[in-house]
């Protein structure tokens, strides 16, 4: 293997690999293709011509769906999902290098969010919530507030069960990765900054953050990418208005034109804008520490 | 991220604190655990036990939904709806895993063995990784173009005069259902595989090949035993994915074939969460059962 002559196994291989990666990308590229198809086309080949008329219909909203207005809320949940998860990963990625009683239980409910089949926690979650619901209306009766009542539709939504249903997800990975960083993390800036007096935010602020800020940039790419194409886990556990992929599974089966091939080819744009952003971001970092390194 | 790809020794690196710091830095993750996991799998379990009726859930102690899950399940010469659900969801498990598994384990193997730059290795692997963070539902209607009755398929086998007429079966079947499981999910085979492989001691294939192991024989008795924890945690994921699934059997199937995830769907959205909440906790029993046998043989904690 390590001779200079190129094993016949390593041709094989090669060959495998790459049509492997023709499986992952072929289709993708072709509903981009498909995507700017004329507008006397339809979902296959032939390409009859070259429009975007397809952009201008999803523009206009497909039958009933307001495509815009799922595409909002879904930026602002994606947004809401990248802070919380990078904020409370990094903190919790601080807490287990200390001695933390339970430490291991934790570690193991994170664990088993992540391996849980997602329409089991969609299914609690929806069940908490309209529970909640419940328990709420019964006040209300017995304390006779009967116009709050009236006025009173659902717990569920948007920023409550549905951003909980996303953290479940993106949580975990959030966790890993801060394990994978500080299980190589060389403690010995952080004990220099200590000895030289400082107090353990400055240290946190001036010495371990800017070390591990690349990785974290990954962390929020992740909540991000994740959540904004979250299905199973949010099927359940939303209320009256849907997320864009809801919208876009809903829409697999009565959409017949090339409209759906469109639109999938926005929220791949966004989702690779979202990558190439957290890349660059990350880049930069790094590039700004070897800079201070040297 | 990229942190994640290289292969260095882990260090442990527990700075001295105190541990009720340490729990007010655990807390916000620990409550969204609790709020949106821990709380919502026992209400399943408790709600399981409830009755109900077109208006609301009725809290007791009841059976009858486990009763009527397992309804006629005692015959023998005909499948109950649950066993054959049951049935064809463990068929598509075992189809993907095994599919998923060896294409995974070749490509692993390719990136981590025959790849002889970092650079080129990261770059391929990166490649691998990035259809992961775009929309699952997006990659399973890429197909339809592809397989549909005017399909690129179909078109080009009629073309040649391979087949009179359109094939059927290339969409909406369990055909599609397995292309699209393995299309999206082998990316979980990779990643723990590639990781457990970048591992191994590179001198322990020389020392095999050394004393006079064939390739083969250096693939079975060295580097399949120690990828086994990447094996295995791939398996994890796979299996509970599938077991769990009702949106790509509900795509790709064209609404036509049962999951139990599906049912639980369906149950849902006619309120019937008592019924939904014993099918839940039944899954749930499986594939725990499932991943206990799996994880007699990982400490995934080790493996980051």
């Amino acid at each position: 293997m390590q001779a200079d002559q190129r094993p016949a196994a390593f041709w094989f291989l090669a060959l495998f690999f790459a049509l492997f990666v023709l499986f992952l990308y072929g289709p993708m590229l072709v509903i981009v293709v498909l995507s700017f198809q004329g507008p006397e086309g339809g979902l296959t080949f032939p390409l009859r011509g070259v429009s975007l008329h397809w952009f201008a219909k999803l523009a206009e909203g497909l039958g009933v769906v307001d495509i815009g207005a799922a595409l909002w809320r879904s930026l602002g949940l994606g947004l809401a999902v990248m802070a919380l998860t990078v904020v409370f990963s990094v903190l919790a990625g601080l807490a287990f290098r200390k001695r933390l009683a339970g430490g291991n239980t934790l570690f193991l409910i994170v664990v088993a969010s992540l391996i849980m089949p997602s329409i089991i926690v969609s299914l609690g979650i929806g069940l908490e919530f309209r529970l909640l619901d419940s328990g709420i209306k019964q006040a209300l009766e017995f304390f006779g507030m009967t116009e709050t009542l009236e006025g009173y539709g659902t717990s569920l939504g948007l920023f409550t069960s549905a951003l909980g249903a996303h953290l479940t997800w993106t949580l975990p990975f959030g966790l890993l990765i801060m394990f994978a960083i500080f299980n190589r993390f060389n403690p010995a800036y952080e004990e220099a900054a200590r000895d030289l007096g400082a107090t353990p935010w400055q240290g946190f602020r001036h010495v371990v953050l800017p070390l591990i800020a690349p990785s974290v940039v990954g962390i929020g790419m992740f909540g991000f990418t994740l959540s904004w194409d979250e299905i199973a886990r949010t099927s359940q556990a939303i209320g009256d208005v849907n997320t864009l992929p809801l919208e876009l599974q809903g829409l697999t089966s009565t959409v017949t034109t090339p409209s759906i091939y469109a639109l999938g080819t926005v929220t791949t744009v966004v989702s690779l804008l979202v990558m190439a952003l957290a890349v660059g971001l990350a880049w930069l970092l790094g590039r700004r520490q070897r800079k201070a390194a040297r | 991220m990229s942190s994640s790809l290289s292969p260095s020794l882990p260090v442990s690196s527990r700075a001295p604190g105190r541990s009720v710091a340490a729990w007010w830095q655990a807390l916000p993750l620990t409550a969204v655990f609790v709020l949106f996991f821990l709380v919502p799998l026992a209400l399943i379990v408790m709600v399981s036990f409830w009755d109900f009726n077109e208006y609301e859930l009725l809290p007791g102690f009841t059976l009858k939904n486990y009763a009527s899950i397992f309804e006629g399940c005692g015959n023998t010469s005909d499948l109950c709806v649950t066993f054959k659900t049951y049935l064809s969801t463990f068929k598509f498990c075992l189809l993907v895993w095994l599919i998923t598994g060896v294409t995974g384990f070749a490509v692993s193997y390719f990136l981590a063995f025959h790849v002889r730059s970092p650079g080129v290795q990261t770059l391929l692997f990166i490649l691998c990784t990035i259809p992961f963070w775009t929309s699952n539902v997006i990659r399973m209607i890429s197909w339809v173009p592809l397989l549909g009755r005017n399909g690129l398929v179909n078109q080009s086998l009629q073309g040649l005069g391979l087949v009179g007429a359109p094939i059927e079966w290339l969409l909406f079947s369990d055909f599609s259902v397995v292309l699209a499981f393995v299309h999206l999910y082998t990316m979980f085979m990779i990643v723990p595989i590639f990781n457990s492989m970048m591992r191994i001691d590179r001198s322990l294939i020389e020392a095999a090949s050394d004393s006079g192991a064939t390739g083969w024989q250096t693939l079975w008795n060295v580097i399949v035993p120690l990828s086994r924890t990447g094996i295995i945690i791939g398996s994890i994921f796979v299996i509970t994915i599938v077991m769990g699934d009702f949106v790509t059997i509900g795509v790709m199937g064209g609404q036509q074939i049962a999951s139990i995830g599906k049912i639980i769907q369906v149950q849902t959205s006619y309120l019937q969460f008592p019924l939904a909440a014993a099918n839940a906790v039944i899954l749930l029993a499986i594939v725990m059962m499932i991943i206990w046998a799996l994880t007699r043989l990982v400490d995934i904690r080790k493996e980051l």
